[in-house]
């Protein structure tokens, strides 16, 4: 009797997935959804991958060789735009619908329907993004930031770009109070709040962060439009306005931004170190607590990205300070997985890797921004390779790091079949030697005095812009290795277990492989 | 504490400094010849080696860990997850880190910051893509540009070697020229877009914005020739808009400022020439047209070709083309008063202040006639002249 | 088995009511974000005010100081700068470029502009004081930069500008730079739209 009113009420959770491509476009299953996500998280990455190279192409050699200038220009705006709106959110709001369901002992996402909207909206976006480099005068070439007034100067690309990132925005938006109704309103009974995983904790806070600070940009791309076609003047002196108020708006969403693109992160990293340790992660609740004062700390340093734009000392000191607290609770986090790591029991299957990868690498990136909190010394760093070594150091290793490390440690649950570990710790290896050589020397031209987003440089900077070159392009081109792991991983392979790891824990960990289309539905006891 | 800041200098110099990388080329801030470029040097090198012992530290406990609590050496996992003890020291001890961090380089900024008692000042203003010098006390005052030689070789397949120019895209026209042993004061603003003046050397980097001023200071130790970049993106020739700092005794700087004051103080303010100084600017005689094409070829090279492009093509949708333009083959109105007023809303800017009279007239008369173009008449100095 | 039955109903209900009144919050609080987003503006220029961040000074005229600086036993340099925006053609120079000023006394100077543009142009002037943190002791009585000007073709004006440094203007600050920046915005409106 039950059984049959459930399956009339809840007609569509009962069966198995649609037949047909039209799976696909109508589906509101949490794992459908998660899957298109990251595969179109994997396409831009080739994208916005392509131009990285076409800029590392040009910096081979001093002269131009290549491209022109503003065409240049529009490939480093239009590469970051991509990798961080078109690969790095998209990438964790996947794993994020595919994991936290499963985590939390939920059946599914609460609002599927939403679900399935903010996903496809994506597709349209980054069209009317990328359509941009297709026009009369090409894509925007102002940087990602869009400073004002350089950005109001291009042509109508700019409401192209600006109603792209609305869109964007809406997605990510409607995904994170998807994600918050989820996590609160969907947990099986007994797993409080301080029982969720990791990564569970960190994407509610990452949520809340969405939601705080993507209106905020939608609102400074808003006034850039509004001064460009409609005549107001928020940002032009002329008319009472002040370029520099667009740079306090836009890091204002900015800083907070950058750790949306890592807290998800410390969470995947916070699954796996456990697993491969066979050892609980040390400190569970200062991590949550250390996670939720990077949030609160990252809404009051936003100004250390403009030290040069000429602040009160008062203002340069509040900002130097602040940004240099935000190295404790992130110091805390690293100290906390060494000490999972210290006295466990390691194995080093490719996602291990990927995270220790992560850990060496994001610490270098970390104790980079530490150099750059000192406001005097960040005078003559600001606007260099320095800089650009400093986040790529961040984001390389650590978001896309973390997320590869996901996919190699879900996978198996995904597809049911194991991964090639050989091919996995080849990908693993070549990736890591290239990305320092692709990274590293970029220290080193920024000090000695390389501003960036330049297509052009001084002979002083020709030996190291070239062996970056070299490291980007055998980056690149190692990136085909994961997308050759992964098919082939989809396609068949050794018949993975329940459990998959020998150390795993947790409740993703208790259903088949792969998982069933609709896991949970009955709620599973805690423990 | 300063003590330990320049002896933490100098003992990283020797180690780190130039003798031990110099067969990699330069990999290190320079120390830079301003007392403040030498604090800051100091303090990026404390934060530096702070940073490599923390990193050290870290790595060593993690792949000893790595090495030794391995599953296939026999480690069998310890249950411990928590110590509220330890979680209190790793975040007390780097608070304590970042305080002793805090202090120095708060001095540092507070000596940066002060601009009083200064000997010279220089308004510095930022346009696409040149730099605008005016010495505020006698009044001289130019544009500084991208050396010629330079942008030629740097067009998209020009086929010019440039490694050999020693100081590729370094190069300037007119350099600026600072006394040294004189606290130099800079006011930096922007005729256009935000630029950011930034001379490694001087440690002086700060924002050129449209409509604000910014200060800055140097004092400038040791005679010698310093280059800088700008550091803000600024469109599309950002990276081709370099700094030159001819750092000269007292008395050279003052007989150079002579030389030049008389001259540029009579002059309209707004009468500079891009090309070169030293060339007749008789505004009011007839000037023949082979004269004008001449003198606007340079002038040409100088302000129009990074947008319009050396061969006068333009760049399609962004910058539109020279050749075959209906504006420049059309009424000689239209075209003095595109040049001269500039295109509203585009990034096309007014050259009246830019150009003197000759050398718009030239530069008219020569786009008139080149690339193709053959309207055949002259636009004389006098036209200008008039509109001023 | 019907207990159960209502009982699953009544939860999931439940469930979507609280889904909705959960979504509907964080709705809320995102379209008060991107609120927030617009109060940034006025936000930053209360702060701008206050701390004289930027180096802008105040847009209204004050009256006219309330000593005569006789008191006061130091001089102050102010030095005048002006910057044409590319935007359009003017000449913009000051027609003196540094006064010995006594804090607490007002003083005149003087801008003069002239329209290039080869047509009627109406212009703003853009003010901002170096270093900033002497912009709040800058105040004008009188200033050409609180209103736009409207130009003939050619118009040429003297503009004037009242102003006094305030006697606390802190001793460190020995050299006030005033700058304008002549903006063009745009041709005059056919229509005069002040009648006064």
């Amino acid at each position: 009797m039950s059984t049959a009113t459930a399956e009339h009420h809840d007609h569509d959770d009962h069966h198995g997935p649609a037949k047909g491509w039209t799976r696909w476009l109508y589906t509101t299953n949490h794992k459908d959804i998660g899957t298109l996500y990251l595969l179109f998280s994997l396409v831009m990455f080739f994208i916005g991958g392509g131009m990285a190279l076409i800029i590392r192409a040009e910096l081979f050699q001093p002269g131009l060789q290549m491209v022109d200038p503003l065409f240049f220009n529009s490939m480093t705006t239009m590469h970051a735009l991509v990798m961080i709106f078109g690969v790095v959110m998209p990438a964790f709001v996947g794993l994020a619908n595919w994991m936290i369901p499963m985590m939390i002992g939920g059946p599914d996402m609460a609002l599927p329907r939403l679900n399935n909207w903010s996903f496809w909206i994506m597709p349209f976006a980054f069209l009317l993004l990328l359509s941009t480099l297709f026009m009369e005068g090409g894509g925007p070439a102002g940087g990602w930031t869009l400073y004002a007034p350089l950005s109001l100067q291009g042509g109508d690309n700019l409401a192209f770009v600006i109603f792209a990132i609305h869109f964007m925005g809406i997605s990510s938006v409607m995904g994170s109070i998807n994600i918050v109704a989820t996590i609160f309103n969907m947990r099986a009974p007994g797993m409080t709040l301080m029982k969720m995983p990791l990564f569970v904790w960190t994407w509610l806070i990452t949520a809340y962060l969405l939601i705080a600070v993507i209106p905020v940009l939608a609102g400074a791309v808003t006034m850039l439009l509004t001064d460009r076609y409609f005549g107001t003047s928020f940002f032009s002196a002329a008319g009472g306005g002040d370029p520099v108020m667009f740079q306090h708006i836009f890091w204002f969403f900015g800083h907070p931004e950058v750790y949306i693109l890592i807290l998800p992160a410390f969470g995947i990293i916070s699954s796996i170190i456990p697993t491969f340790a066979r050892k609980p992660l040390f400190g569970y609740a200062s991590m949550v607590y250390a996670t939720a004062s990077i949030a609160f700390l990252s809404f009051i340093v936003w100004a250390h990205h403009m030290f040069t734009v000429g602040m009160p000392l008062a203002g340069e000191m509040f900002f130097m300070f602040a940004t240099m607290m935000i190295s404790v609770p992130t110091g805390v986090k690293v100290f906390n997985w060494i000490a999972t790591m210290w006295r466990g029991s390691m194995t080093f299957e490719t996602p291990m890797l990927f995270a220790i990868g992560f850990l060496v690498m994001f610490t270098i990136g970390g104790l980079s921004g530490l150099m750059l909190a000192i406001t005097p010394a960040d005078i003559q760093y600001h606007d260099t390779y320095f800089v650009v070594a400093h986040f790529h150091y961040v984001l390389v290793p650590g978001a896309i790091y973390s997320i590869m490390a996901a996919t190699y440690y879900w996978m198996p649950k995904w597809t049911g079949n194991m991964y090639d570990e050989k091919w996995g710790k080849i990908h693993f290896w070549v990736s890591t030697v290239f990305l320092n050589v692709l990274f590293f020397p970029m220290h080193f031209v920024g000090l000695a005095g390389m501003p960036r987003r330049i297509p052009d440089y001084s002979m002083q900077f020709a030996d190291w812009n070239a062996v970056a070159t070299i490291g980007a392009f055998g980056f690149g081109f190692s990136q085909l290795i994961f997308v050759y792991v992964v098919l082939k991983c989809m396609k068949g392979g050794e018949k993975a277990t329940t459990e998959v790891w020998e150390g795993a824990d947790g409740l993703e960990w208790t259903v088949p492989s792969p998982a069933p289309y609709h896991t949970f539905e009955t709620p599973p006891p805690i423990r | 504490m300063l003590f330990v800041l320049r002896w933490l200098g100098v003992v990283s110099a020797a180690l780190a400094g130039q003798n031990a990388f110099a067969a990699l080329g330069d990999v290190n801030m320079t120390v830079g010849v301003t007392p403040i470029s030498q604090e800051v040097y100091g303090l990026h090198m404390l934060i530096f080696w702070i940073c490599c012992v923390i990193g050290a530290l870290v790595f060593a406990v993690m792949f000893y860990s790595i090495f030794k609590h391995r599953k296939s050496k026999g480690a069998k996992a310890a249950d411990f997850h928590e110590s509220t003890m330890v979680e209190i020291v790793w975040t007390a001890v780097p608070l304590i880190i970042l305080v002793a961090m805090a202090i120095p380089a708060a001095r540092t900024l507070i000596a940066m910051e002060d601009t009083s008692n200064a000997d010279v000042t220089v308004k510095v203003t930022g346009y696409q893509w040149k730099w605008h010098y005016e010495y505020l006390d006698s009044g001289v005052s130019f544009f500084s540009s991208l050396d010629a030689e330079h942008a030629a070789a740097r067009q998209v397949g020009s086929g010019v070697d440039v490694s050999q120019f020693e100081h590729y895209l370094k190069e300037v026209d007119n350099p600026l020229v600072l006394p040294v042993g004189k606290k130099v004061r800079f006011l930096h603003t922007a005729s256009d877009v935000i630029h950011s003046w930034w001379v490694p050397d001087l440690a002086v980097k700060k924002d050129a914005i449209p409509g604000f001023i910014n200060e800055n200071w140097a004092l400038i130790e040791q005679e010698g020739v310093y280059r800088g970049k700008c550091a803000e993106l600024c469109g599309r020739d950002h990276g081709f808009m370099p700094i030159v700092v001819n750092a000269v005794s007292e008395e050279e700087f003052d007989a150079w400022i002579a030389e030049r004051a008389p001259v540029e103080t009579m002059a309209d303010a707004g009468a500079q020439t891009v090309a070169a100084t030293t060339e007749d600017d008789d505004a009011d005689r007839e000037w023949a047209l082979e004269e004008l094409m001449a003198r606007g070829e340079p002038v040409y090279a100088a302000a129009c070709a990074a947008c319009h492009q050396a061969n006068g093509q333009g760049v399609p949708g962004a910058f539109p083309a020279i050749a075959g333009s209906a504006v420049v083959t059309g009424p000689v109105d239209a075209h003095i008063k595109t040049v001269y007023v500039g295109v509203a809303g585009s990034a096309m800017g007014s050259f009246a202040n830019q150009l003197n009279d000759v050398d718009m007239a030239a530069v008219l008369t020569y786009q008139r006639n080149a690339f193709g173009n053959t309207v055949g008449d002259t636009i004389q100095p006098a036209a200008i002249k008039a509109l001023r | 088995m019907s207990e159960s039955d209502s009982n699953d109903t009544s939860t999931t209900l439940g469930i979507r009511k609280a889904h909705l009144t959960l979504s509907g919050k964080l709705c809320l609080l995102g379209i008060g974000m991107f609120g927030f987003g617009y109060l940034m503006v006025p936000l930053y220029d209360i702060i701008c005010d206050i701390t004289g961040l930027n180096g802008k000074t105040s847009s209204v005229a004050v009256s006219a100081p309330r000593s005569d600086g006789a008191a006061v036993d130091r001089l102050v340099t102010v030095e005048f700068v002006s910057v044409v925006n590319s935007s359009a053609a003017w000449s913009f120079k000051p027609t003196k470029t540094s006064m010995q000023v006594v804090p607490g006394r007002s003083y005149t100077a003087s801008y003069e502009v002239v329209n290039l543009n080869g047509r009627p142009a109406v212009g703003q002037a853009v003010p901002s004081v170096a270093p900033s943190s002497a912009a709040k002791y800058f105040n004008k009585i009188e200033c050409f930069c609180f209103t736009s000007q409207e130009f003939d073709t050619g118009g040429r004006k003297e503009m004037p500008l009242v102003f006094f440094i305030e006697e606390d203007l802190p001793r460190s600050i020995d050299t006030v730079t005033l700058s304008y920046t002549y903006f063009d915005t745009g041709e005059p409106v056919a229509v005069s739209l002040s009648d006064s």
